[in-house]
């Protein structure tokens, strides 16, 4: 078997060394009636051909993305990445090292991870940020766990505009503790009032930005508020190339701002492994779950870094620690940096301002869909669209990916039970969509609504 | 010896690299796009454009050079032997790389029609289907992101079902000592108060002591077997129906299944949960700290509690279950989307390779490597139980007393000799605890150059060099940090004009 080293002498070797008759003798340990004598009824070991030619086939049951114009977002988002970053990833260094208990020979990624924090910092406007959490939603959950230790206060409000795997995530999180969390409705338009809900028994509200409608807002009234009433403001981010082209939610008064990093040198994967961004104020860090990577020197006092302030942690705090988290997303964290590496300042911002030109190209094309209307008055690359009373978006959805067409996302597979929600259709438009893509979209969409 | 410093403060392949923020050149750019055109303020809800703020323009040839010298100074399974107790460094195949970048896998969105990812569900589904044969369990929540949130899934899933039955009162879970931080920190996250049992001499749980422990409001047990000192519990069964017989649940810590996999199916002890971390057991690879993926299989009396979502086969083939399904009652959603898929592929790569026999053959592998280590090393280091062991073994610092040499020093040297030191100071019930899993990955040649390597470094610790052992490492891109300074003194990230 090509992943195993061992020769049937080297074994009989080695088993004469350790003085054991055989490899079972091993295993003496084990009650007698759970010992399973031979492999288990299932198939065999295969070779490379074998194995490949199964996924490939799997594979091929799929309409994968490229093969289709293709306007799906909802959180996660199809950006070009470039094919350095790829082959860099693949570094065995990186890609099979651990965690980097060991920072002598663990400079590698320490270092990626010092520079990963200062670019999540830099693009949420924020002091600090951490490793790395394990998705967007997971972050947001974290967030609110840590707002409620910040003001010891355990009132949650989840706005609508929040990404409902958030919300749910979020809600399950705090399911048994103390915490509470009060969801407000879906808010496709924009329009809920979360000023005159924070009060003094708040510790945070969780707004998205742009929402998971598509709507972007200025949040400096609300922070005002937030911290008039001594709350956190926290603000989720889940397509963080809109950085690029919006004041950051930092300037705008956040007190911790969560992204899911997966649009930035990921892929989308089917939604796994995503990538938790965790960004605070400095007076926070000490409350914050997850790893740090952090600047020292060496004894011959050169720079170089280690993994700090670890007293947060569980491996050192067990039951006290500000979280459970251990293995997080590193190899993500590279891939994202990468990314933002190659696109510098002035790549970063072009292509955020790319796709929001894609997204108001989209607008203007569907505008000659009767009966369809934009529903948010702003957004980033994502807007939701009503198609008419009488239509289902899932219809629509389903009937254009006969015509191998991605039409975006219909509200109702979130919101089942919302019956004004039926018609609601989210897209989103990005750098990898062509005119071409925009115009069959359009046209089928003429011939179905 | 003699050293010389060059130049540049480059020695050969090692070069000295900046932080990208001292790199970039305003004016370069790594990625060609179109030009935007004007933007469109209307459509901006009244937030400001954003002003330049800092971020370093590279070129692609700087940022590959970047990345290229900053592996350089990594160790991985690549580069050599990584004998990390509890992590299980085995080889990452690179085929499961390859399919893993299949655009019909890769290129796919989570909120596609599901008729045209049938093949995605089909890896999930697959994959499910052989952790649930491996364990004896009949179900598994495939969406938990690593080791640690699957844990903190099983006890939701735990509770849940208390509260079900009108026992939500339960909220004590006893824990051995030796477990992973882990393990106290999710039973917090579920409001649950944590309860330490002790170990009997032979480095295994206290029956008496843990039966003496029971009581009606104790939820569980949460117990990792193979335990943390590398000893399978060989009163499990007996253990299983204490806590059963109290109205609890075993949770089993899943990190340690390399030992057993195709060996002994889990349910056959009495578990009602237990995680898989996919990262250890089935080679996908870490990645520096992530992703990983850890699915937990559930018994009969767990299984409704699972949370969502999850696949089921359906008239029109596979479907996606996201929300309230007839029967079910999930506990909630653990994280966004359907799980790390990307990870399960490769992992299902890995198990199709194996097979059952290749599987069974790698555990049994992975246990002769680990008893081959502690029977070269008992006479010169200090195995702290005694064998056979599982697939990691155990010594703690005795071998070192009045040497002058901590299990510290003895890890830095062994960095020195080119090896990636071994689990240090934990287990915590053992003192300096070295703790070494091999493998399967490791062949005997690896093995007895390590051998040589530490006994030497036994035999030098013992003869007085302490000095030597204080200073390593040497030859490392960086000798030893100062950690102090980084925890007194933070500084997580780079700021313009602060820096040496």
């Amino acid at each position: 078997m090509r992943y195993l080293p061992l020769t049937d002498s080297d074994r009989r070797a080695m088993l004469a060394d350790i003085g054991a008759k055989d490899v079972d003798a091993l295993f003496k340990d084990v009650p007698a009636a759970a010992r399973l004598t031979e492999a288990l009824p299932l198939p065999r070991h295969q070779g490379e051909l074998e194995v490949e030619r199964a996924f490939t086939r799997m594979a091929g049951k799929n309409l994968s993305a490229g093969c289709a114009p293709f306007f799906i977002g909802a959180g996660v988002y199809r950006h070009h990445i470039p094919a350095a970053l790829d082959q860099l990833l693949m570094r065995g260094e990186f890609l099979t090292a651990y965690t980097p208990y060991q920072p002598e020979v663990s400079q590698g990624t320490l270092q990626v991870l010092f520079e990963f924090q200062t670019q999540v910092a830099m693009i949420t406007g924020m002091d600090v940020a951490n490793a790395s959490m394990y998705d967007g939603a997971t972050a947001c959950a974290e967030a609110a766990v840590m707002a409620c230790r910040v003001t010891k206060r355990n009132k949650v409000l989840l706005s609508g505009s929040l990404h409902p795997h958030y919300a749910e995530t979020t809600e399950t999180s705090l399911r048994y503790t103390e915490m509470e969390a009060e969801l407000l409705p879906p808010d496709p338009l924009g329009f809920e009032d979360l000023l005159g809900r924070v009060d003094s028994q708040t510790a945070c509200v969780i707004v998205q930005n742009p929402g998971f409608f598509g709507g972007v807002r200025d949040l400096r009234s609300l922070a005002a508020i937030c911290h008039e009433a001594g709350a956190l403001l926290v603000v989720l981010v889940a397509e963080p190339t809109s950085l690029g082209l919006f004041e950051s939610p930092g300037a705008m008064g956040a007190d911790i701002v969560v992204c899911e990093g997966q649009s930035l040198g990921m892929g989308m994967n089917f939604g796994g492994p995503g990538l938790g961004l965790f960004a605070t104020r400095d007076k926070f860090v000490r409350q914050m779950p997850g790893r740090l990577a952090g600047q020292t020197v060496d004894v011959d006092g050169k720079r170089g870094w280690v993994l700090t302030l670890s007293t947060r942690e569980q491996h050192i705090r067990r039951e006290k620690a500000t979280s459970n988290i251990c293995t997080n997303s590193g190899l993500c964290a590279l891939a994202f940096s990468i990314h933002l590496t190659l696109l510098g300042g002035t790549g970063f911002a072009k292509l955020a301002e790319l796709n929001h030109a894609k997204a108001v190209q989209l607008e203007q094309k569907l505008s000659k869909v009767k009966g369809l209307r934009v529903l948010p008055q702003s957004y980033y690359n994502e807007f939701a669209v009503h198609l008419g009373d009488e239509v289902k978006a899932a219809e629509v959805v389903d009937a254009l990916a006969d015509k191998g067409i991605l039409a975006g996302v219909a509200a109702s597979r979130f919101y089942p039970t919302w019956p004004e929600l039926a018609p609601v259709l989210i897209l989103a438009a990005t750098e990898t969509n062509t005119e071409d893509d925009m115009d069959r979209l359009v046209a089928a969409l003429k011939e179905v609504v | 010896m003699s050293e010389t410093n060059s130049i540049s403060g480059n020695k050969g392949l090692q070069i000295e690299e900046k932080l990208i923020f001292e790199l970039g050149n305003p004016g370069c750019i790594g990625v060609d796009l179109p030009e935007p055109g004007p933007v469109d303020l209307d459509r901006m809800g009244g937030v400001r454009k954003r002003e330049p703020f800092g971020l370093p323009d590279l070129s692609e040839p700087q940022v590959v050079r970047h990345y290229t010298r900053l592996s350089q100074k990594n160790y991985g399974i690549d580069t050599g032997f990584y004998p990390l107790g509890s992590c299980t460094m085995k080889h990452n195949p690179r085929l499961s790389e390859k399919v893993a970048r299949l655009p019909g896998l890769a290129d796919l969105h989570p909120f596609q029609p599901q008729k045209t990812v049938q093949g995605a569900l089909e890896v999930i589904d697959g994959l499910a289907h052989w952790l649930k044969e491996l364990t004896g369990m009949p179900a598994v929540a495939m969406s938990p992101a690593a080791g640690a949130h699957g844990e903190w899934c099983g006890l939701m899933a735990i509770r849940s079902a208390h509260e079900d039955k009108g026992e939500g009162h339960r909220r004590r879970v006893l824990v051995p000592e030796s477990a992973h931080g882990t393990n106290p920190a999710s039973a917090a996250m579920c409001g649950y108060t944590v309860d330490p049992i002790p170990a009997k001499d032979n480095g295994r749980v206290d029956l008496d002591a843990l039966k003496a422990k029971l009581g009606p409001d104790v939820a569980c047990l949460m117990l990792t077997n193979p335990n943390t000192c590398g000893l399978f519990e060989s009163e499990i069964i007996e253990i299983a129906k204490a806590i059963h017989g109290a109205g609890a649940y075993f949770y089993c810590d899943g990190a340690n299944f390399n030992a057993i996999v195709g060996r002994v199916k889990v349910a056959d002890l009495g578990i009602d949960c237990m995680h898989i971390n996919l990262h250890k057991t089935f080679s996908t690879p870490h990645g520096g700290g992530g992703p990983g993926a850890g699915p937990t299989v559930l018994s009969d009396a767990l299984a409704d509690y699972a949370p969502v979502p999850y696949v089921v086969h359906g008239k029109n083939g596979l479907e996606l279950v996201e929300g309230p399904r007839e029967g079910a009652k999930p506990f909630g959603r653990v994280k966004g989307y359907h799980g790390q898929f990307g990870v399960f592929v490769r992992a299902l790569a890995y198990i199709l390779s194996m097979g059952s026999d290749g599987l069974r053959q790698a555990s049994s592998d992975a246990v002769l490597n680990a008893n081959y280590l502690q029977a070269r090393l008992s006479d010169v280091l200090s195995a702290s139980f005694e064998g056979p062991c599982m697939h990691e073994a155990l010594f703690d610092d005795r071998f070192l007393k009045d040497s002058g040499v901590t299990t510290l020093d003895f890890a830095k040297a062994l960095i020195d000799e080119g090896y990636h030191p071994m689990t240090m100071y934990f287990p915590l019930v053992v003192h300096g605890a070295l703790l070494m899993e091999p493998t399967e990955t490791e062949s005997k040649d690896t093995l007895d150059q390590f051998i040589a390597v530490v006994r030497g470094l036994a035999a030098k610790a013992k003869a007085g060099a302490a000095e030597e052992f204080k200073s390593a490492p040497r030859n490392t891109p960086r000798r030893r940090l100062d950690e102090t300074l980084a925890a007194r003194t933070p500084v997580l990230r780079w700021k313009a004009g602060s820096n040496q």
